[in-house]
């Protein structure tokens, strides 16, 4: 029996669109995920946590509020702080094309924007999990 | 922890209270894999101090607001307290939305709470297969009480109160006549009634309706000498939490008795039937799924019936 692959879905600071978010939760849902959802206006530490209690195979952060550049490197940095090196981290959202070279290059394995079909999210976070082995 | 950390080597780090071990350790028994079993072995060996609560209820009773109101006043108490909240899986893709943690938000920045959320994966009765394997893991990791939610249930999956030390039962204001369908079932495994959403002004009514109820079989309940209590909470306001936490502990104080020392072994009868259990149907269908689509097309077709192609099958897999 394969294992479901475990995700945490995440809305971080004073961003109150979870439409977005909640159509990815169904879609892997009904891709034969485990999803978890943090609702509304959680900080990163929050998510870190939950994240880590949660021992998700992938974290993923809906941001629509421009904020990429500040919340991202405070989760990498919570999650070095705990010694969790092996998470897949992705983002999904609106944001300019710069900053989504910049998110790469600080870590995040993938960005999704707002036009990206459903099952092309199902089928990156699958290859994530694949390339990255057992746990 | 990038490369493979073996199931075992993760134990000492478990048992020290660090809560990314305890995570993976809980994957690894959720996964079923034989990897993790003689970890899971030796873990189990070393469990056995902490206050297992159960908390069960129809979906929407408020069960996982009042876990987390309840768990922040034996938080308060001292000792550390794990959770482990089950939500239904899919029977269609497998998947599940796991929804339990959002109404637990505030006690997320606590380092002596742990919250996970688990999936049924096909698992009747109100938990998943490694449900309890999760609460030795916690157990281990030192939380002197870990509660488990179950999904929200019907009449029937009265599981949790073969699991736990003490069960709690939820009920929820409003529900009318629909309160008596649930009573057959759910009454019985209660060792603490409670109401939930008290500040409804409906809910003297089913405070009433339940203690009515147990005063019915006051002389010819099964353990006479702990009287259930009903209590209302309301979990917006914390009222009614202290006679909760109250009632908790005296219950826990029943388990030092005799009679407690058969729950325990009840307990362990239990585990060990649904261990049984779940080796031999991962046993049987790993084994029958090759012939199973053939038997399958025989029985459609009316060539043969149930009965005799299960035997068939039974026999053909367990050979």
């Amino acid at each position: 029996m394969s294992q479901p692959i475990r995700v945490l879905l995440a809305k971080v600071g004073l961003d109150g669109h979870d439409r977005g978010v909640r159509v990815v939760a169904r879609t892997l849902r009904d891709a034969g995920m485990d999803v978890i959802y943090s609702g509304l206006h959680r900080t990163p530490e929050e998510v870190v946590s939950a994240a880590i209690q949660e021992d998700v195979d992938i974290l993923g952060v809906s941001l629509l509020s421009g904020v990429q550049l500040t919340v991202f490197p405070k989760i990498f940095k919570l999650l070095a702080e705990k010694g969790v090196s092996d998470m897949i981290i992705v983002a999904g959202g609106v944001m300019p094309d710069e900053d989504v070279v910049e998110l790469k290059n600080m870590g995040v394995h993938e960005v999704m924007l707002q036009d990206t079909p459903p099952d092309a999210i199902v089928k990156t976070l699958t290859r994530l999990v694949t390339e990255r082995g057992p746990r | 922890m990038s490369a493979y950390v073996p199931s075992t080597a993760l134990i000492p780090r478990a048992e020290a209270g660090e809560i990314p071990s305890i995570a993976r350790l809980i994957s690894r028994a959720e996964a079923g894999l034989p990897e993790a079993r003689p970890a899971l072995a030796q873990i189990y060996k070393k469990a056995g101090r902490a206050h297992v609560i159960g908390i069960t209820g129809v979906p929407g009773s408020g069960k996982s607001t009042l876990v987390a109101a309840l768990a922040a006043r034996l938080r308060a108490l001292g000792g550390k307290v794990g959770i482990v909240a089950v939500d239904p899986s899919s029977p269609y893709s497998g998947g599940a939305i796991l929804g339990d943690r959002i109404r637990m938000t505030e006690l997320a920045q606590d380092p002596g709470i742990y919250i996970r959320s688990m999936a049924t994966r096909g698992a009747m009765g109100g938990m998943a297969r490694a449900t309890l394997d999760a609460v030795d893991i916690l157990d281990l990791g030192g939380f002197e009480t870990v509660i488990i939610e179950t999904v929200g249930v019907g009449q029937d999956e009265v599981e949790i109160a073969k699991a736990s030390h003490t069960t709690v039962v939820v009920s929820a204001p409003g529900l009318g006549d629909e309160i008596q369908a649930i009573k057959a079932g759910m009454l019985e495994i209660a060792d603490i009634h409670l109401v939930s959403k008290c500040d409804r002004s409906d809910a003297n009514r089913t405070l009433m309706d339940l203690k009515q109820m147990l005063t019915l079989g006051a002389h010819s309940g099964p353990r006479p000498e702990w009287q259930v209590p009903v209590v209302g909470v309301c979990s917006f306001n914390g009222q009614g939490f202290e006679e909760l936490v109250d009632a908790i502990q005296k219950h826990q104080h029943t388990l030092s008795t005799e009679s407690g020392k058969k729950r325990r072994l009840s307990i362990a009868s239990f585990r060990l039937q649904k261990t049984a259990e779940n080796l031999l149907i991962e046993r049987f269908t790993q084994a029958s799924a090759a012939l199973r689509p053939k038997l399958a097309e025989r029985l459609s077709a009316r060539d043969g019936d149930p009965y005799t192609l299960a035997s068939e099958l039974l026999a053909a897999a367990l050979a």
